[in-house]
């Protein structure tokens, strides 16, 4: 069971339960604030006073993104014998029709994160660009599917709920309108 | 002692997001095309029991696990800067594949290109800090 994918209803409440003891630690479930407290420990605060903070009151943050990354690496290479993501059907027909012949093989295409992907330009760009408009966006919008998705709509802010919206807006456009172009031909 | 604390959280974190594939570009493309409740699923049961926990931690206004008040902050009210900011995000999460989180987690799993998009997002964070005063917010 451990070592089969694990289903929605564990995995949703043990989010939850994530969250909650964040807060009861004193803090709070926030992962793209970390995105910035990088910026300030390379140097960014020469450049804008945004960037100037209390680094020491960051450290927590980043202590839980060293633990996940450590989890990243014992869900991948201990709890998982097989990669593979059972999509649904119609996705990967979808996803054969835009070229990504790995769907429903991997745990991410391996058109866009391999090695040998990495050969072409083409693929670091669309890295970047999906990188960039993530860190800028999601500090725009002051949250991430953490902050805003679950924090946020949990204790019923409609800030947050617009900022969902915003990410479905945006999530529907590049996979409806933006992919067929860019992977289409 | 708290340091190994929010290590462990953490790490329950990583492999939650890893094991029930919230952190596959798949599901994600997926959830985008409706082809799938499982992204829903794992969202709105999260909401549900999460309502009920923070909405608990309110109102029974507990102490913190070491003794401190708890004290969860509103979001600022604004229009502008989320649903513009939230777009912008949501173009990205489809790209990429990828929100803040399962970047790192993406990044122990050992698939070394997520470090191009994580890059990229700390680009974008910095840009966003420069532009800041420029933007409605």
């Amino acid at each position: 069971m451990l070592y089969q994918p694990w289903p929605w209803y564990i995995a949703g409440p043990l989010i939850a339960l994530v969250m909650a003891v964040l807060i009861l630690m004193g803090k709070r479930f926030g992962m793209s604030s970390n995105l910035e407290t990088f910026c300030s420990i390379g140097g960014a605060g020469k450049f804008t006073d945004y960037f100037k903070v209390d680094l020491k009151s960051r450290r927590w943050n980043l202590l839980v993104v060293l633990g996940s990354v450590i989890g990243g690496f014992l869900g991948a290479r201990v709890l998982s014998p097989n990669p593979a993501v059972q999509i649904s059907e119609k996705t990967v027909a979808k996803l054969n029709e835009l070229g990504f012949e790995s769907s429903g093989t991997a745990y991410l295409p391996t058109e866009l994160f391999s090695l040998e992907a990495l050969a072409h330009p083409t693929v670091w760009i669309l890295l970047l660009v999906a990188g960039f408009l993530v860190g800028f966006g999601t500090r725009y919008a002051g949250g991430c599917t953490s902050g805003h998705a679950i924090s946020g709509l949990s204790n019923l802010q409609r800030p947050s709920l617009i900022a969902v919206i915003g990410f479905f807006i945006g999530g529907l456009i590049m996979v409806h309108i933006i992919f067929p172009l860019i992977f289409g031909s | 002692m708290k340091s190994v604390l929010y290590i462990i959280v953490g790490t329950f974190l990583g492999v939650i997001l890893y094991k029930s594939e919230a952190a596959s570009w798949f599901r994600i493309y997926e959830m985008f095309q409706f082809d799938s409740f499982h992204m829903y699923g794992i969202i709105g049961s999260a909401l549900a029991v999460g309502i009920v926990l923070v909405q608990w931690i309110k109102r029974s206004k507990v102490k913190s696990f070491f003794g401190e008040p708890i004290n969860i902050q509103d979001k600022e009210r604004s229009f502008t800067r989320y649903i513009i900011g939230g777009t912008l995000f949501g173009l990205g999460w489809a790209l990429g594949g990828a929100c803040p989180g399962p970047m790192y987690i993406l990044a122990g799993a050992g698939y070394w290109p997520i470090l191009i998009v994580l890059f990229g997002a700390v680009m974008g964070a910095f840009i966003y800090g420069i532009l800041r005063d420029k933007l409605p917010h």
